[in-house]
């Protein structure tokens, strides 16, 4: 009987980790709504992650916090919880679990590509390795993020009399895209719809510098030509994006590598700039916490069970109810 | 090849057609010979390679990946090219492939033995957008949405020449279309070609109003025919091997060998492509087996063996007769049947009548006891016209009424059709836009569900909850008791009993009925 059951929950101590239904007791990997929910008891997460849920849920979204930063164990009983950075978005951890000698790895969603909106992945040697899959087939090869966003830039230049709207989730994604722009060179000002305001202020307050952001509000439709707004995918489609000059559509996302699905979508410009690890990224992090086993949740578990026992580790795939289609989103 | 890459990934993303061909103006004027013209070929589908094919790329990529992973990706993304493009484990990415001209020179002359290492080589240099473009070449399909007709469209706009002048010399041309580019830049005269290998527009007939129509018209005036329900096709027989051209100019003669190869004499003919024993014609749904093919399986022509109901003749041997009236042209046709025995053609034969009311009880017990879609009605007096000329030829169809409409959306069903895209929602035109007329949820076999699924599925523009909303490029037949007006529906008109009759893969949107069609049906009822 391992420590940790198959959704995720560790008996000894009553605590879930990323649960979907309100628990008594969470362990919360990051603020992406289909891992953080609100209505729990007592929930464990770093610091960001807390200041993320209190700002998108409501201060009073679980009945009480704990915050534990990086690096930094605590024991419940006798099981240790440390929180190690997953480099997916701003707070995001792994959970290590220790208890008697065995060491257990929970990555919550990750990567490992540099980003300066994302504290870096630190890698955790384990015996258990419990990895997300969200881009866990081998056609999900990301391209290095400089190359999209020269494509975008590129494509700036080249329509001066066009808006670019940029479809992308409000969390994490949205200040990663703008964080690449500025390391890219590009100073104007970003104009931001709405519902990416307040998170973009809360990155901006916990360190992570976005440049000049606007609100593409009350403006004159003139106004945003050749620039670059930034909306949540629902929204490029939308009526709001009538008050644009005849936009550019683009989405940043992993899954904008598949061309036949870009064209699907009508979208234009598909960037392929993703928060998670792909196949090669999934496949070494496998072997490199040395794990002997992997349990594989979160997104196409086939091709990764199949790859871990290819590789004589023993594999399983988790299916979590309610994690089922909420990955696409949130990529 | 990199341009030639972005010109494709282009294409292939944006949804506005006026963006497609200023794009592909832009790069026939901008781009040198032979490459263009090397890519227009591929555009129009014109290039195929002896060895290079999809099967020798897919086993090029099993050698790198393992097959089980390859299945579960291909699974998920839907396209080979596409899988193969972006399963591809070793990049080089530098991207300095060669040009779209060597490239093609080198898949034309590379033996089997080689080739894979040369493919897996250029997968392996090429950045993750040329490494696309090359899969969608060397498997020559490129399923990026554009026709052969937007591509000629693009070299009209380009030189300011006429489109259809364009059409009337495209089939006889040799890649890479030198001739044709220096005429389009004005440096030469335009190519002379032997009509035997190109595609002449057809002349298309307008439904009849019965009401209007018939009373003012004198039927001494007017042939009639059965109304053959294949698909309407124009052979051009010349000294070379025969070409078969679909009613767009697409040839589709590859695929129809034992009609095409069994032709003699020399003459463009205009007709119905039927398969069946004997020159017997078979139900549609035959023929259909055959369609949408680049080649004929041995069973498929044994079952099925494709010929041709001629009606017209537009070149009699070398001599363009489109200029005179239908009766000189139906004798010198005759004539050539006379001198040119055939065993894949045979003629049309006339319906005799005096009167519009025999004529209509002729089409009753045609429709009844033979099966008929209809009669066409013909103006005697009438020159060879191309594209849709008013009050020459009639076409008009039996009951139960039939419009051609195009599929708008398509809703899950339920039960044993639970995975399927099966409820239909089609339209009609109105102006530049359709508008729905009603929907259908049966009519169609088992089969045609399935390939109507995946239709639905590979087209789908946006999905309201169940609804999926497609592209508007699908015709269906749809037929139906009756129409009444109606203030529910946009396009003030809904259908009684409306049942998809056929799905009509051959038939452009743009030919689909407009608005002002279904105004005869409501006046009828």
């Amino acid at each position: 009987m391992s420590l940790i059951d198959r959704h995720l929950h560790i008996a000894r101590i009553d605590t879930f980790i990323d649960p979907v239904s309100p628990q008594k007791r969470a362990i919360i990997t990051h603020g992406h709504a289909d891992h953080a929910r609100s209505g729990h008891g007592q929930v464990l997460a770093t610091p960001d992650t807390i200041a993320i849920m209190k700002v998108r849920y409501g201060e009073d979204c679980a009945g009480s916090f704990q915050e534990l930063p990086f690096g930094q164990s605590v024991e419940i009983d006798d099981v240790r919880v440390t929180l190690y950075p997953a480099g997916h978005i701003l707070g995001s951890a792994q959970v290590l679990l220790e208890h008697r000698g065995e060491r257990i790895v929970v990555t919550g969603d990750y990567k490992r590509l540099p980003d300066r909106t994302a504290q870096p992945f630190e890698l955790v040697p384990c015996e258990l390795l419990v990895t997300e899959a969200t881009f866990g087939l081998p056609v999900f090869q990301h391209p290095d993020p400089a190359h999209e966003t020269g494509r975008l830039l590129r494509s700036l230049a080249e329509h001066p009399d066009r808006a670019h709207l940029i479809g992308c989730y409000a969390l994490g994604k949205a200040q990663r895209v703008i964080s690449l722009l500025r390391e890219a060179g590009y100073d104007a000002p970003i104009y931001l719809h709405g519902a990416m305001v307040r998170l973009c202020a809360l990155y901006e307050a916990r360190g992570i510098a976005l440049g000049d952001l606007r609100p593409a509000l009350d403006l004159p439709k003139s106004a945003l030509a050749g620039q670059i707004v930034i909306a949540p995918p629902s929204a490029i489609k939308d009526r709001w994006s009538r008050r644009l000059p005849d936009p550019v559509l683009c989405v940043a996302s992993g899954w904008m590598s598949v061309k036949q699905r870009a064209r699907q979508s009508l979208v234009e410009l598909p960037l392929v700039i993703s928060d998670h690890a792909d196949w090669n990224e999934l496949r070494a992090t496998i072997a490199d916490t040395g794990a002997r086993t992997v349990w594989v949740t979160h997104g196409r578990e086939d091709a990764l069970v199949y790859h871990c026992r290819q590789q004589g580790l023993a594999a399983e795939p988790l299916s979590i109810q309610g994690y089922e289609e909420g990955g696409e989103d949130e990529d | 090849m990199k341009r030639f890459a972005q010109l494709l990934e282009l294409l292939a993303l944006t949804p506005s057609r006026n963006r497609k061909l200023e794009a592909l103006t832009d790069y026939f004027r901008t781009t040198p010979d032979p490459d263009r013209g090397f890519a227009l070929a591929v555009l129009t589908g014109a290039l195929t390679f002896k060895n290079v094919k999809p099967a020798v790329l897919k086993d090029i990529v099993l050698r790198e990946v393992d097959p089980y992973l390859f299945g579960l990706s291909y699974d998920y993304v839907g396209d080979l090219g596409e899988t193969i493009a972006l399963i591809w484990p070793h990049h080089g990415g530098s991207g300095d492939l060669p040009s779209l001209t060597d490239m093609i020179e080198l898949f034309n002359t590379t033996g089997k033995a080689e080739l894979p290492r040369l493919i897996a080589d250029l997968l392996t240099r090429a950045e993750i957008n040329e490494r696309w473009a090359l899969v969608k070449l060397a498997t020559g399909s490129l399923r990026i949405g554009i026709s052969a007709r937007l591509a000629k469209t693009a070299l009209a706009e380009m030189s300011g020449k006429d489109l259809q002048e364009i059409e009337e010399v495209w089939h006889g041309l040799k890649l890479p279309y030198a001739e044709l580019f220096r005429w389009l830049d004005g440096e030469a005269e335009r190519p002379d070609i032997d009509h035997a290998a190109r595609f002449h527009p057809l002349m298309l007939s307008n439904p009849i109003d019965e009401e209007k129509d018939i009373t003012k018209l004198d039927p001494a005036d007017f042939s009639a025919e059965w109304k053959w329900d294949g698909i309407r096709v124009q052979l051009v027989m010349g000294s070379g091997p025969a070409s078969l051209f679909s009613r767009t100019g697409d040839d589709i003669a590859p695929a129809f060998p034992d009609l095409v190869d069994n032709v003699f004499g020399e003459a463009v003919l205009d007709g119905e492509l039927l398969v069946g024993q004997d020159l017997q014609p078979a139900p549609f749904n035959d023929l259909q087996q055959r369609l949408n093919r680049k080649t004929a399986s041995a069973k498929h022509l044994k079952d099925y063996p494709a010929f041709m109901r001629v009606y017209d003749m537009l070149f009699d041997g070398r001599e363009d007769i489109r200029p005179l009236p239908w009766t000189e042209r139906r004798a010198r046709l005759e004539a050539w049947f006379a001198r040119n025995p055939q065993t894949r053609l045979d003629l049309s034969e006339l319906l005799s009548f005096s009167s519009w009311e025999e004529l209509a009880a002729l089409r009753r017990h045609g429709a009844d006891a033979l099966g008929h879609e209809g009669v066409m009605l013909k103006l005697r007096a009438s020159p060879y016209l191309p594209g849709r000329p008013k009050g020459l030829w009639f076409k008009w169809k039996r009951d139960p009424n039939v419009v051609d409409a195009v599929l708008m959306y398509a809703q899950r069903g339920h039960g044993k059709r639970s995975s399927f895209y099966s409820d239909f929602t089609f339209g009609v035109w109105k102006g530049n836009e359709i508008v729905p007329i009603g929907k259908a949820y049966f009519g169609f076999t088992d089969e045609e569900l399935r390939q109507l699924d995946k239709w639905v599925r590979t087209h789908t523009i946006q999905a309201y909850g169940p609804v999926r909303e497609v592209r508007k490029e699908l015709v269906l037949e749809i037929a139906f008791d009756s129409a009444q007006e109606s203030a529910r529906h946009k396009s003030g008109v809904a259908l009684r009993f409306p049942r998809i009759n056929r799905i009509r893969w051959d038939k452009p949107a743009g030919e689909a009925a407009t608005l002002a069609d279904m105004q005869i049906f409501l006046a009828a009822s």
